[in-house]
């Protein structure tokens, strides 16, 4: 018995002085992990997640080691993979598309020390949380800046699906450009997909054919930008600076920042303090700019644009202050300003916009 | 010279140790592949082909691609067989999602319903779904000669379309802030699963025509006619097996087929309707069926060497940071591989002396 | 009105990688066999042809890379398929399945590099009002996919050496029997639909879209094996099935420019309605096809059996 106690005093001695001592010190970085939709590419939204990345890796140093898997197609296999970073040891993990929302969440629940982040998402639990930027911000800039430049008054708009995000950009866009030019209109065809440049070149094409002097897009690769080029028109880029690829059409880009943003929650996972919450940024928490100003923005115009900035980030100016009327003539929104949750519910084109939804 | 002749009968070892061989020349290509990139072969290999069956969860997760591959790879065997080259079957799939998607939503009211009859409906509408597309293929091809590659291809395009029109649209769930999906089944509407993993009742379904599939074939007259009929027209003709009976039954069996996956995936694993719901099943079924030489029990193996290939090049992505594009590498290769080695079941290989001597030697 | 003559311009463009494409297939197919790795082809001969026009900064010479890779893996079908026998189907997917990994992997360091972009117009016709801008303002190889299309019909019908390969593609037994290497000739037949594929591929990665990323060729090699059957193998119908096809994908993104009143998905659906219609239009009449099928096409010839 008392060789027992014994035996049994001196182990739970060591093992408590184990622990004492493995604790402190040398703290084992982070494990933070990312799942792209997409492969990284050079420019586009994955492209502008891993920046993101990168800039919270290079603010963080040790304390973190990040891990990524990209390409990962949403649906059933999402959740496979977003559970297997769970299990390598990931302790944050950041879900960067919005189809994969139901994975996340399913497989939260099986990892509740794990904490998780999704985009452009809106289901959160205790230990998800949910990120999105307000990009129709910028986008509205970037109607007025088309608006000072364009002569036809046309311009082309290349959409993936008639979703909210999307049709918040096309709307804010519009606004901003009729802003400047009340007569101006904007052409859109959604080519159904967030990816195929074959489709996005074609698209951006036809709307430069049907004599829109300025082209911009809600899709992923490049094809646009390089469009206007070609044929010597202007483009507004849209996720990343894409000048490289259309240094006399781009007018500007409207782009994503993401790396703060990581940086702050990383940081409070360190510290202990990360809660579940809804984040979704603007001009003013900085995650979108307008920026990449091509050679044929004068600087006049750039201070111009970024009183814009300011107004909004202030809240002086709200892209979508009422009177909205769509473009069928309805009315949509009489006084004050749209709400998240009317911006969320959005399924129709203000007026100014050539096209038409199918029946939704 | 070292030469290739025809054996006198198939050889019988051959058609065992072919699939072995197949997979040890991937391996073999597969660890060049991981050293080229820099990373240790050994644990590439071991990563890509023991990792995924080295846990209950790993075993349940390549039981979950099994499902959809093995349903829609044993219908397109039989079409196969009798030479009707149905390349739609992911748009069997997709409709076959389709039509138990509708019915579902129609049914679930969210007050808790469902049950093993409404599971069942739900699975015979995709059955009929499914089999409805390959319907229209069938009908084409017997009323006006269309060929069913073309067809049964564009076909694929069109359900694509079509699915994503519907969860834009009047699928869409209305809570969902305007996402293009339809809301979340309830749990009486999904397939039931093994306690702790995603496998669900699919992979039994999938076992089931299997067998079903081999009993037709091997047992019953109207595999027979199936058989001749693919082997040698003519004589099937001559013989009275009509060829649309055998076309119009394999394009809707093995429509209903990829339709029951297509049903059996959102009921599963996704569990409501998105604008994705297969990474290409149906086509990956056409090589499963090859692997499986077309025989309902063989793609019951080939499914599931496919599988493995799905979760070993994911599983090399996420813990080795290998591309993406390594899954469909490895696919490719084994296919290469299979096909190479099978010729060796036909014919042997022989040293020929060359001309000379057999002028001198006089025997050849 | 204004739009026609871009539209017919774009239709061309659009249609050019399915021609060069489907012409390879076709005289693939008029031989006897099937090669249904088409998409892994013409990817493979997009990351490469990128990839060459990128260090060498010539396009003409990417345009030979891809040719060559795109007859390189044409070759290794053909040894499989006719040489060792396997069969065409499973080895043609397999092939299609292989380019599709192996182009990515090619790829990944081309991704975001870009290519001197130029534009091309026949001096003299392309300023003509209307058909200047619709018809001669296009890139060599436009005009090239047409001039193959006019020899490929010219060499099947008009001259002994397409006389053949019909008649391999017919009966390769009685071609056998009268002394010609039915295996000579369809690996020849092979490698040129081969190169035509990479061609195809090339174009789309330097000429349609100048840049590389993954899957680029977005089906479309499945979509010229559609057309060989669409156009019962004859050269000239499959200019027009592959400009049809081309033009109508065109067509519906300028109606939804225009505002047309339907949903962009079903819009989207019209080229492939479109092409299963015109295959049912010509197919009812089953002589037709029976003409001009080859009657061995799929099934493996051995000249030592």
């Amino acid at each position: 018995m008392k060789g027992t106690m014994l035996r049994k005093t001196l182990y739970a001695l060591t093992a408590a002085s184990a622990v004492a001592l493995a604790s402190p010190a040398a703290a084992e970085p982070l494990k933070v992990g990312f799942v792209y939709v997409s492969p990284i590419g050079e420019a586009g939204w994955t492209w502008q997640q891993d920046i993101g990345r990168r800039e919270m890796e290079a603010a963080l140093g040790d304390k973190v080691k990040t891990q990524y898997v990209e390409d990962v197609p949403e649906g059933a296999d999402a959740e496979r993979v977003i559970r297997d970073l769970a299990q390598q040891g990931n302790q944050l993990i950041f879900t960067t598309s919005f189809g994969y929302m139901n994975p996340t969440i399913k497989v939260a629940k099986q990892f509740p020390d794990v904490k998780f982040v999704h985009s452009t998402g809106y289901k959160t639990a205790p230990n998800v949380a949910t990120t999105n930027a307000r990009f129709y911000e910028a986008r509205y800039v970037a109607g007025m800046l088309a608006g000072k430049m364009t002569q036809t008054k046309v311009v082309g708009y290349v959409g993936a699906y008639p979703i909210p995000e999307v049709l918040q950009g096309i709307n804010a866009f519009t606004r901003g450009l009729r802003s400047i030019q009340p007569d101006a209109q904007v052409r859109v065809i959604m080519v159904n997909s967030w990816f195929d440049p074959g489709k996005e070149r074609d698209a951006a094409l036809a709307l430069l054919d049907q004599g829109a002097d300025i082209v911009t897009h809600h899709t992923d690769s490049t094809a646009t930008v390089q469009a206007a080029e070609e044929r010597g028109k202007y483009a507004i880029a849209y996720h990343s600076d894409m000048s490289k690829f259309g240094p006399k059409a781009q007018l500007g880009a409207v782009t994503h920042h993401w790396g703060p943003y990581f940086t702050k929650e990383v940081q409070s996972v360190l510290d202990g303090t990360w809660k579940s919450n809804q984040v979704w940024g603007g001009f003013k928490e900085g995650m979108v700019a307008l920026e990449g100003f091509g050679p044929a923005v004068d600087d006049e115009l750039k201070t111009f644009l970024k009183q814009q900035e300011d107004a909004i980030a202030a809240g002086t100016l709200n892209p979508f202050a009422a009177p909205i009327k769509d473009n069928e003539g309805k009315v949509r929104l009489a006084d004050g300003a749209l709400d998240d949750k009317g911006l969320n519910a959005m399924d129709y084109y203000v007026e100014g916009v050539v096209g038409k939804l199918g029946k939704n | 010279m070292l030469e290739l002749i025809p054996r006198a009968e198939p050889s019988r070892l051959m058609s065992w140790l072919s699939p072995v061989l197949a997979v040890i020349l991937t391996a073999v290509c597969g660890a060049i592949m991981f050293a080229a990139v820099g990373k240790s072969p050994v644990e590439g290999l071991a990563v890509f082909f023991l990792e995924p069956i080295s846990s209950l969860r790993g075993w349940s997760e390549i039981g979950v691609k099994v499902a959809p591959l093995l349903l829609a790879s044993v219908g397109l065997a039989l079409c196969f067989r009798a030479n009707i080259f149905n390349i739609g079957a992911e748009g069997q799939l997709v409709l076959g999602a389709i039509v138990s998607g509708a019915v579902i939503l129609h049914f679930d009211d969210g007050t808790g319903g469902g049950g093993a009859g409404m599971i069942a409906l739900a699975l015979l509408a995709g059955a009929v779904g499914g089999a409805f597309w390959a319907a229209i293929v069938a009908w084409l091809r017997d009323r006006y000669n269309a060929n069913e590659i073309l067809v049964s291809l564009m076909l694929v395009y069109v359900a694509e379309l079509l699915l994503s029109y519907l969860v834009h649209g009047v699928m869409r769930d209305p809570d969902g802030f305007g996402f293009p999906q339809s809301r979340l089944f309830d749990d009486g509407f999904l397939l039931p699963v093994w306690p702790g993993t995603r496998l669900h009742l699919g992979v039994l379904l999938a076992l089931a025509a299997s067998l079903l599939a081999w009993l037709l074939l091997s047992r019953m007259f109207a595999g027979f006619r199936l058989t001749v009929g693919g082997l040698a027209p003519l004589a099937a003709r001559y013989a009275g097996f009509s060829s649309r009976r055998a076309l119009w039954g394999c394009l809707l069996f093995s429509g209903a087929l990829a339709g029951v996956a297509g049903a059996c995936e959102i009921m599963g694993p996704i569990g409501q309707l998105t604008p994705s719901v297969s990474p290409g099943y149906g086509f990956a079924a056409i090589i499963v069926a090859f692997v499986g030489r077309l025989h309902p029990l063989g793609v019951v193996f080939a499914s599931f060497v496919m599988a493995l290939f799905y979760i070993g090049g994911e599983l090399s992505q996420t813990r080795l940071g290998m591309p993406s594009a390594i899954t469909g590498i490895f696919q490719g290769i084994l296919l290469f591989a299979l096909l190479a080695c099978d010729v060796l079941i036909y014919k042997q290989f022989r040293w020929r002396r060359g001309a000379a001597a057999m002028i001198r030697g006089g025997r050849p | 009105m204004d739009a026609l003559a871009p539209l017919i311009a774009a239709s061309m463009n659009a249609g050019t990688p399915l021609m060069l494409a489907a012409l390879g297939l076709l005289i693939n197919e008029k031989a006897g066999v099937i090669n249904l790795g088409s998409e892994g082809m013409m990817l493979v001969a997009a990351a490469l042809g990128f990839a060459v026009t990128v260090h060498s900064g010539s396009p003409a010479t990417g345009f030979l890379a891809g040719a060559v890779a795109g007859a390189l893996l044409a070759g290794v079908f053909a040894w499989l398929t006719v040489w060792l026998g396997a069969n065409q189907v499973a080895c043609g997917l397999a092939l299609s399945l292989f380019g599709v990994g192996a182009s990515a992997y090619i790829g990944i360091p081309y991704v975001g590099a870009t290519i001197q972009a130029s534009s091309w117009g026949i001096p003299g016709l392309e300023h003509i009002p209307f058909f200047g801008p619709a018809l001669f303002q296009h890139h060599p190889m436009v005009y090239g996919a047409l001039l193959l299309c006019a020899a490929l019909g010219y060499f099947l019908y008009r001259t002994r050496a397409g006389l053949v390969l019909r008649a391999v593609g017919e009966s390769p037994e009685s071609a056998h029997a009268l002394g010609y290497k039915v295996r000579r000739i369809r690996l020849a037949a092979l490698l040129f639909g081969g190169a035509c594929c990479g061609l195809a591929g090339a174009f789309m990665s330097l000429v349609y879209t100048p840049m590389w990323v993954e899957g680029m060729v977005a089906g479309r090699g499945w979509i010229a094996l559609a057309l060989t059957p669409f156009a019962t193998w004859r050269p000239a119908r499959v200019l027009v099935g592959a400009y049809l096809f081309g033009g109508i994908t065109i067509l519906t993104f300028h109606m939804q420019a225009l505002g047309v009143p339907i949903a962009s998905q079903l819009l989207s659906m019209l080229p492939y309605l479109a092409t299963i219609l015109v295959l049912v239009l010509i197919s009812r009449n089953i002589n037709w096809i029976r003409i001009n099928m080859p009657a061995s096409l799929g099934k493996n010839f051995n000249p030592n059996s």
